[in-house]
Parts: structure tokens; C-alpha cells; sequence
């Protein structure tokens, strides 16, 4: 275990003590700067360091390894907030599973023995899979079919299941599950948010599927919500607003390149080919057929509603091609 | 998305533009709604559509009245001619009546969404995958939503087949009377003869993925088209055996049969 700073480690404070994994990334960045008025944060990363402040004791660490647990006996959380996933596009799929489903595990029964008040994870609308047959507005009870569609998200769908297993099994942890659509925005580095910032993004002749947005900064409020209201369940996250893939890129200010899209395999071949990292094969059909989430529970429940227009998040993606 | 702005330009009137946007549509900040309907994309096509319908198909209405002016309705009509005409016909009839135009959605088989260009089309046109739970929200949302109950084995039937109506799926009935929804009946007559097919190459359509391969002309003819749009049908909200909605099936199945004898009887020839 190395840390940046571990000044306030035992120290009393009356701010309720948040641990924040996945703390590298653009959006926790977000979500440490929201709540470290009121909450005294600790950062944990698996794969680097970050410096966020003075006050925020920030840890480089495996959610599996023994010393995981030392954190929280030395910090006694009262919250958890699970942003820590590792996409499909980072890490083997061995490893994937490992830190996504097994350190999850390890998170949510350490979170139980050391009567962790609240666990936020974060989920994706991957897991609802893309599938020709998907209806629109797709809402939570619908059935995790990305699973079944492709062995590289396998890992994203078994922490959901897992998830809620614990849900059900320790209420006392509180479990809220946020599956949110695209996050996008500064600082992103998501496949929709490599392709947006791209020049010349791949995209599948004579498809178009539509597609939700969220910004970055909306999604930390919608995780900041969730994280004050401590409200088990699980809740899509997206806006009511919806644009074609092709659309979007063309806002985007991009100039799409079209690969070819049938036979389904095609497109698949030609992406591990050439080795497109930012339009990976098992990504494919979401390039395909829409996911169009349904995220009127959430904003009912939380009273969330996104602020960023959709054209806006878009346009900023334009603006940063012209500079 | 510039050929679509150059498109509008160029065939969309200021008229058509300003008569179209009277239709209320739940739609986003860019024109599209979940189910991939867009504004812009309607109007392109409509503009374009206006010569194939009155022109080429010299499609006849009666009855269009019936359809309510706003709120939930299922319009439930006969399916033939192996392409989605009969259901582009019907929308572009109901987008296009004087009082109360509406944007109806028909409900497509689930093929089309895997079809390169002609998937993403349909939707931005306002047609659905048909899938019980996309016609629950859009009831739930107040559309007017167009259902072919036969489907496939309407739309891909031989011309020796014609006008004998097919299995009727349920689902609709259900849909009906859960979202207490009125049931509006249409008999088309002239679209079993655009692609009059011979025979279905079954194995090829296996092979492709598709639900059929009929043997016919690559022709579309322009056979003159009737849509008769029957009175309302309503269905109490009960608990029912399946056998007593099949009888209600039969019920709206009756009432288009009645509907297409109409059409026939009206049509003097079939071009």
C-alpha cells in the first residue's frame, strides 16, 4: 500500500468519512470535489496515485490484497462510494473479473463487517446489452442481456448480480446501483468519449442507432444525490434526450469513417485487425442497435435533472477540435 | 447531417414546414425521440412521399374521422405487398388529414432493425420495433400506433393469398385494454397487388436471416389504393381466458373483413 498523504489518518473529525475508489479517473475527480466540504474523503486507485489535495489521503491499492481491509479499520467509513470499475477496454478479462466482481465482493463484505452505512456503485447500461430486439426506454427490471451477447462484458454484469445479491442480503449497506448512459466531457476517456474527440471515427455504414448523453459534471451530481439520500436500489441515469450516433459525431464536429457493417462478423474482423481501441468488436453492436435507457425512476426519486444541453456537450467536443 | 440540412432546403415549403410542426411530438432538444422519430428526417420524406401517395398510389380515405384527435389509439389494419407500403400509407393519410393531423407509429417486424439504412429510415419515420413493451410506452405516452396483428404472415403472402386475412396475433387486444385504448380498424385495399409475388424462396430467406424471399417482379406497381378507417371498437378492461380474447380478435379481425370488402367493392380496377 503507498499513499500521497496519509496526515488525518485516526484523526476525529465530526465529517463523515467517504472512501472514493477509482479515484484517478475524471469523474471521481468530480465527485471528491463535490463532497469534500462536507466529508472528509479518502481516494483509493488501483492504478495510480493521484494527488487530490492536502486533506484527502489518497492510496494506490488492489481491492483483493489483505491491506484493503487496513484501510477501513483505520478510517471506520461510513460511506462507500464504488466508482472503481474497470472498463473493457482496460486490463485482460482475467483481471477485469478479478477487480470488478471479486474486489467488489471484497469491498461490499468489508463495507458489511465495518457497518459502512451506504455503498454507491457505479454500473453502466452496457449491461443491458445491444440487441436488435431492445425496446426503447429500457427501465431497470428489464433483463441483463449483454452477458449472453458478448463474453468481454461478462465481468460488468456480474457485479450487478452480485450486487444485488448484497442488496437483498445486508440492507443495512444500503446498495444503490446507478447504471448511467454515456458519460461524456472533459476528461473522459471512454470509447464514446475517444470517439467524439476523434477526427476520423469508425462508424458502421448504414447504422445509426440513437444514443443519451450525460455530462460528466451532471453525473457527479447525480452520484452526489445518491450518495446524500442513501436510497437502496438500482436507477438508470440519463436524460430525456436522445440524438442518432451519426448525428452526434457530425455535432461533435467529426468526419465519420464508415466501415463495412454486414455481414455482422465483418466490422468485428476488420476492428481487431487494425486493433481500434477506441471501436472495440465487442462494442460493435452498440454502434449498431440503440440502448435507449429509461432514467424517469432516478430523476423522480432524487429530483435529478441533467443541466447540460445535449447540443452544448456535444458542440464542446467541436470547440476542442477548432482550438 | 449537412445532406439532410441541404434536403429540407431545397423540398421542404415554408407551408409544409409550418404545418407539420402544428403535430405535437414529445422529441428532445435535437428532434429525436427515444424511438428514433425525427422531426427533420419526417419532413424530408413527407415532402417526397406527397407525389407517391397522391400520384403513383392515388390512395382513397374514408373515415378518418375516427381516428381521435388526441390520446392513446391502436390502429389495426390488414398487412400485404412484402414492403412496409401499406403502413407508410396509412401514417402519411393520418400526418395529412385536415383537422387534427397526428404522427401515428407503425409497429415493424423485427427484422428491419438489422437492415443497413432501411432499419434507421423506418425509425427516424416514426416506425417501431413491434414489441409489446415500445406499444405499452407509447400508449402510456398517448401515440396513435399502427399494428399489423398478422405480421410476417401478412406481409409475405402469395398473391393467391389475397385479401384472405391471416393469423391474428393477440397482443394487441391486451395492450388495448390495459392502457384503455379505443381499437380504430382499417381495411387496405391495392397494396396486395405493388408486389405481387409467385412463391417464397424459404431456404434463402433461412440462409439471409429474413422472414421470406418472394418471387416477383423488382417492381413496385402503382395500384390504386382504398384505406376504409372503421368506427372505434372499445374493450372493457377485464380479466380474460384466452379464448375470450381470441373472440374479441375475431371481433376487430370481422370488422376489417368488412372494411376490405368495402375497398374492394369501391375499387372500379386494380391500377
Amino acid at each position: 500500500m503507498s499513499t500521497t498523504n496519509k496526515k488525518n489518518n485516526g484523526s476525529k473529525t465530526k465529517k463523515p468519512i467517504v472512501l472514493v475508489t477509482g479515484a484517478a479517473g475524471a469523474l471521481a475527480q468530480q465527485v471528491i470535489h463535490r463532497l469534500r466540504k462536507t466529508c472528509q474523503i479518502v481516494a483509493v486507485d488501483f492504478r495510480k496515485e493521484t494527488y487530490h489535495s492536502d486533506d484527502i489521503p489518497s492510496y494506490k491499492l488492489d481491492y483483493n490484497k489483505r491491506v484493503f481491509e487496513d484501510l477501513f479499520k483505520t478510517y471506520k467509513f461510513d460511506y462507500v462510494i464504488h466508482l472503481g470499475r474497470i472498463q473493457s477496454s482496460e486490463e485482460t478479462m482475467q483481471r477485469r473479473y478479478n477487480a470488478n466482481v471479486l474486489g467488489t465482493q471484497k469491498l461490499m463484505d468489508l463495507s458489511h463487517k465495518y457497518g459502512v452505512r451506504h455503498v454507491l456503485i457505479l454500473s453502466t447500461f452496457h449491461v443491458y446489452g445491444a440487441d436488435a430486439y431492445n425496446p426503447a426506454l429500457i427501465d431497470e427490471s428489464a433483463p441483463l442481456k449483454a452477458a449472453e451477447l458478448t463474453q468481454d462484458l461478462v465481468d460488468s454484469v456480474e457485479l450487478e448480480n452480485l450486487a444485488n445479491i448484497y442488496l437483498w442480503k445486508y440492507p443495512d449497506l444500503n446498495i444503490t446501483i446507478l447504471r448511467p448512459c454515456n458519460i461524456v466531457g472533459p476528461g473522459v476517456n471512454n470509447t464514446i468519449s475517444r470517439l467524439l474527440s476523434s477526427n476520423r471515427p469508425p462508424c458502421l455504414l448504414g447504422f445509426s442507432p440513437v444514443m443519451q448523453f450525460i455530462h460528466i459534471e451532471d453525473m457527479a451530481d447525480a452520484i452526489e444525490l445518491a450518495h446524500k439520500k442513501h436510497k437502496r436500489g438500482v436507477y438508470n441515469v440519463a436524460p430525456k434526450d436522445w440524438v442518432a450516433f451519426q448525428e452526434a459525431l457530425s455535432l461533435a464536429g467529426c468526419s465519420p469513417m464508415p466501415i463495412p457493417s454486414i455481414p455482422p462478423v465483418l466490422p468485428r474482423i476488420i476492428s481487431r485487425v487494425l486493433n481500434l481501441k477506441s471501436f472495440p468488436s465487442y462494442l460493435i453492436n452498440y454502434f449498431r442497435y440503440p440502448v435507449v435507457i429509461d432514467g424517469s425512476e432516478f430523476e423522480k426519486e432524487f429530483q435529478f435533472t441533467p443541466k447540460r444541453p445535449l447540443k452544448e456537450i456535444l458542440r464542446t467536443y467541436k470547440e476542442l477540435k477548432d482550438a | 447531417m449537412k445532406l439532410k440540412s441541404y434536403l429540407k432546403k431545397k423540398l421542404v415549403s415554408k407551408e409544409l414546414d409550418e404545418q407539420l410542426d402544428r403535430i405535437e411530438k414529445p422529441v428532445g432538444s435535437l428532434g429525436y425521440d427515444p424511438w428514433g422519430f425525427n422531426t427533420e428526417t419526417n419532413k424530408i420524406v413527407f415532402s417526397l412521399f406527397s407525389g407517391v401517395y397522391n400520384k403513383y398510389f392515388r390512395v382513397e380515405t374514408t373515415g378518418l374521422e375516427h381516428i381521435p384527435d388526441n390520446g392513446p389509439v391502436l390502429i389495426i389494419a390488414n398487412h400485404s405487398g412484402q414492403l412496409p407500403i401499406d403502413g407508410t400509407l396509412i401514417g402519411y393519410a393520418v400526418a395529412n388529414r385536415e383537422h387534427a393531423p397526428r404522427y401515428p407509429r407503425a409497429m415493424i417486424e423485427r427484422f428491419f432493425p438489422t437492415v443497413p439504412y432501411l432499419g434507421n429510415l423506418l425509425n427516424q419515420l416514426g416506425a417501431v420495433l413491434g414489441d409489446p413493451t415500445n406499444c405499452a410506452k407509447m400508449l402510456d405516452n398517448g401515440e396513435a400506433v399502427i399494428v399489423f396483428p398478422e405480421g410476417i404472415r401478412g406481409s409475405g403472402k402469395l398473391y393467391k393469398d389475397r385479401y384472405q386475412l391471416q393469423r391474428f396475433g393477440n397482443g394487441f387486444i391486451r395492450l388495448a385494454m390495459q392502457h384503455n385504448t379505443p381499437i380504430v380498424p382499417v381495411g387496405v385495399v391495392g397494396c396486395e397487388e405493388t408486389i405481387p409475388a409467385i412463391a417464397n424462396i424459404k431456404p434463402l430467406a433461412k440462409l439471409l436471416g429474413i422472414p421470406y424471399v418472394p418471387v416477383a417482379l423488382p417492381f413496385i406497381f402503382p395500384a390504386k389504393v382504398h384505406l376504409n378507417f372503421g368506427k372505434p371498437i372499445y374493450f372493457e378492461n377485464e380479466e380474460l381466458t384466452e379464448d375470450q380474447v381470441i373472440r374479441r380478435v375475431e371481433k376487430v379481425k370481422k370488422s376489417i373483413s368488412h372494411l376490405i370488402a368495402k375497398g374492394l367493392e369501391q375499387r372500379k380496377s386494380i391500377f
